[in-house]
């Protein structure tokens, strides 16, 4: 009986043992690349990362947070490559010596949606910051990520030029979460929301939600790449990492982003060799 | 081990003695049997000299030294039944000894057929009948070959046969040369196997004498009416 | 609503080897983690049910409060310590199905040694005068419970197996939801719902149910079974 016993705790750890051995099999070179959800979800990586995996032979394994987190997965040498978009806050990365190399790779842009019926009246404006000023002065919702991402970002920066205070305004709602739960947020609740364009086209669930200001300039939304200083983080795997920034910085990377389409729609635009 | 001597032993629950100074003497021969009226602190007295509860005041000597590593053994009045082969809950005695399987197998067998359950071996313990039971929990106390065996009402709750069956053994096991202590509150079964008798009542020792003398001579006053008084109903219920 | 269920059905139907690695992986990380909680919080929760040393009281508290505490807080406090700054960042394990076992490991140990507990302690009242009688050392007296309780254990097991398969934060935080890589059932749905996907959430849903009633039913079966083999 007490060897039945000793059995069964052997026959744990051996199960044990076996499971972890075969997650743990299959020692192929591989970097971790820290991104965004915008370029994740929208179903880019899926697009462009299998042929930069079969030409090079290196695994990119993506782990989609928002630009604030990633910078910080990077900062603490979670990450070899991080690909994000906030530019200022790249530049910072940068500046402090935890990320080396940056380069543009390429755009995409945001779109302001809201309820087809529009209460405030955007629609067409063609002006962003407009856009945003109309909707504080409105009795409507506003659905903020409020995750630090490069769209929470973006978003503040509108409103700061729109010379409004979010917090003051009643409608203001900050999710605290990625692209995807805020469109669902915005959708039952039929508010207003920025979002980047290559997640709203992957994005199912938009119910009575519509593109209603897109194409001002100040709407473009640039990613930039780099490398996660060795100097910082020495088991950083510089030579796989820096084959992806090259491989997405030159032409033939440069023309699989530009090859992905949603419903025949560009979703980003190549522009690191402007 | 023996003589085991008790001087003056108590025991108490909050200020209520269960056991009020208790001298008692245990020689290494033949079957003892304390015997009755429920609640008179038989089996706590059994515990005491199995070792498993300290005495409260007064002491408690193994032929004046301290309890012995091995060679008491214990069978309780609900015995432990382990969800398990009968033949697992007898070879559980023996984990603690340390022996080879080959070896445990052999002497849990032969345990087994001498308490006529070597058949149901392989049976599930909690299936057995009330008699197969008590059986059983002899074995897992024989299987050590003990020179102290403790029986607490080992046959409380069975019929006739059943009894008959169990009294055959524990007379084979004193064949055998183990000093046997037991408690019963059955008259007919203190008079049948029986040795010599311990007589208690209320926390007390009242007699300690031969069977035969106890049962035509009772000396005190409560062992009289013990007699008196049990012995018809026990019959009637107890046949 | 039926739309959705519709399309998850049809899904579940297709038999989509990207669903089926997600679902595989998710029982090899949970499995193991169960089999690791297993191994410690048996023992663990026969030891604090058996032993007499101050504080066991409070340990047993301290083991039924972290039964209830939330994964994501798990996750943050495992990605901190696998993480490249944090102390075991040299061995490189965050976002590895191996991070997700370590992180499900320290939620389904608390679970197992509590429910351990609870049963190995009413077993022990039964049966501790007895075996102390035969003079079992500590390591018997835990290995003799917890042989005999194994039927009731197993639901400990399942519970912990439960845990570990339907939570989302901690897995999510350490592993990263890496597409083929790390991404499980909970991630996964998480994944999609938050893309609007709500029948790939759904059809993935179900098959989690579906495994958590299979189990239930097995460990069901299991303890009708020895009731009427052992009594």
């Amino acid at each position: 009986m007490a060897n039945r016993f000793r059995t069964l705790t052997l026959t744990f750890t051996l199960v044990a043992s076996l499971l972890l051995a075969s997650t743990a099999a299959r020692a192929e070179e591989f970097i971790t690349l820290a991104s965004t959800t915008s370029t994740d979800q929208s179903g880019l990586f899926g697009f462009i990362l299998p042929k930069f995996e079969a030409q090079s032979g290196v695994k990119v394994k993506v782990v989609a947070l928002g630009t604030g987190q990633a910078l910080d997965t990077g900062r603490r040498g979670d990450a070899d490559v991080v690909l994000v978009h906030d530019r200022p806050a790249e530049d910072r990365f940068v500046a402090e010596g935890w990320g080396i190399e940056r380069r543009d790779v390429m755009y995409n842009d945001f779109v302001i949606v809201g309820p087809k019926a529009d209460p405030a009246k955007i629609k067409g404006t063609g002006d962003a910051v407009d856009a945003f000023r109309r909707i504080a002065a409105a009795p409507v919702d506003f659905v903020s990520r409020g995750d630090k991402s490069g769209t929470n970002a973006a978003e503040l920066r509108f409103w700061k030029e729109a010379g409004v205070d979010p917090k003051a305004f009643k409608g203001y709602k900050e999710a605290g979460s990625g692209m995807g739960p805020t469109l669902n947020m915005s959708a039952s609740l039929n508010a207003y929301t920025l979002a980047d364009r290559g997640t709203w086209l992957s994005f199912k669930n938009r119910q009575d939600l519509e593109i209603l200001v897109a194409g001002d300039k100040r709407l473009f939304n640039p990613y930039g790449v780099m490398l996660v200083n060795p100097a910082k983080h020495p088991h950083v795997k510089q030579e796989a990492g820096r084959k992806f920034i090259d491989w997405i910085t030159s032409a033939d990377g440069q023309s699989t982003i530009a090859a992905y389409k949603i419903s025949g729609e560009q979703l980003f635009f190549p522009d690191a060799n402007k | 081990m023996f003589p085991i001597r008790l001087a003056g032993a108590r025991f108490t629950a909050g200020d209520r003695p269960l056991l009020d100074g208790i001298d008692l003497t245990i020689g290494g021969d033949g079957i003892t049997v304390f015997l009755g009226p429920n609640g008179a602190g038989k089996s706590l007295l059994m515990l005491l000299l199995a070792g498993l509860l300290i005495p409260d005041g007064g002491r408690i000597d193994w032929n004046g030294g301290p309890l012995p590593d091995a060679g008491i053994d214990m069978m309780f009045q609900q015995p432990m039944l382990l969800r398990a082969s009968v033949f697992a809950n007898v070879a559980l005695a023996l984990k603690p000894l340390g022996m080879k399987q080959t070896d445990v197998r052999r002497q849990t067998m032969e345990v087994l057929h001498r308490v006529g359950l070597g058949h149901r071996s392989e049976d599930s313990a909690r299936l057995l009948s009330g008699g197969e039971k008590q059986r059983l929990a002899l074995a897992r106390s024989w299987v050590r070959r003990p020179r102290l065996l403790l029986l607490d009402e080992p046959t409380a709750s069975l019929d006739p046969t059943a009894t008959e069956a169990v009294e055959s053994i524990v007379r084979e096991i004193r064949t055998e040369g183990a000093k046997i202590l037991m408690t019963t509150h059955n008259l007919g079964q203190a008079m049948r196997i029986s040795d010599d008798i311990v007589f208690i009542d209320a926390g007390k020792v009242r007699e300690h004498t031969a069977t035969a003398r106890f049962f035509s001579y009772p000396q005190s006053p409560e062992a009289k009416l013990f007699i008196q008084g049990e012995l018809p109903w026990r019959i009637a219920f107890e046949p | 609503m039926s739309e959705t269920f519709g399309d998850a059905l049809s899904l579940l139907g297709r038999l989509d080897p990207a669903v089926l690695g997600i679902v595989w992986l998710s029982f090899k990380v949970s499995l193991t983690a169960v089999c690791i909680g297993a191994a410690i919080g048996l023992p663990l929760g026969a030891w604090v049910a058996v032993a007499e040393f101050p504080g066991r009281s409070v340990l047993a508290v301290l083991l039924n409060g972290m039964m209830g505490v939330p994964s994501v807080i798990v996750g943050v406090i495992v990605y901190l310590l696998l993480s490249r700054s944090g102390p075991f960042g040299p061995m490189g394990l965050l976002y590895s199905p191996a991070a997700m076992v370590v992180a499900q490991t320290l939620l389904v140990v608390p679970l197992v040694a509590a429910l351990t507990r609870q049963i190995v302690e009413d077993a022990w009242r039964e049966y501790a005068i007895e075996l102390r009688s035969l003079r079992f050392n500590m390591r018997q007296c835990i290995s003799t419970l917890l042989y005999d309780c194994r039927f009731s254990l197993v639901v400990a097991l399942l519970a912990g197996l439960g845990r570990a398969m339907s939570e989302v934060g901690a897995v999510m935080i350490v592993g990263g939801n890496i597409e083929g890589f790390t991404r499980v059932m909970t991630t996964a749905i998480a994944l999609e719902t938050a893309k609007g996907d709500l029948s790939l959430s759904l059809a993935l849903g179900i098959v989690l149910i579906s495994v958590v009633l299979v189990l239930n039913g097995g460990a069901y079966t299991l303890r009708y079974w020895a009731m009427r083999r052992y009594g």
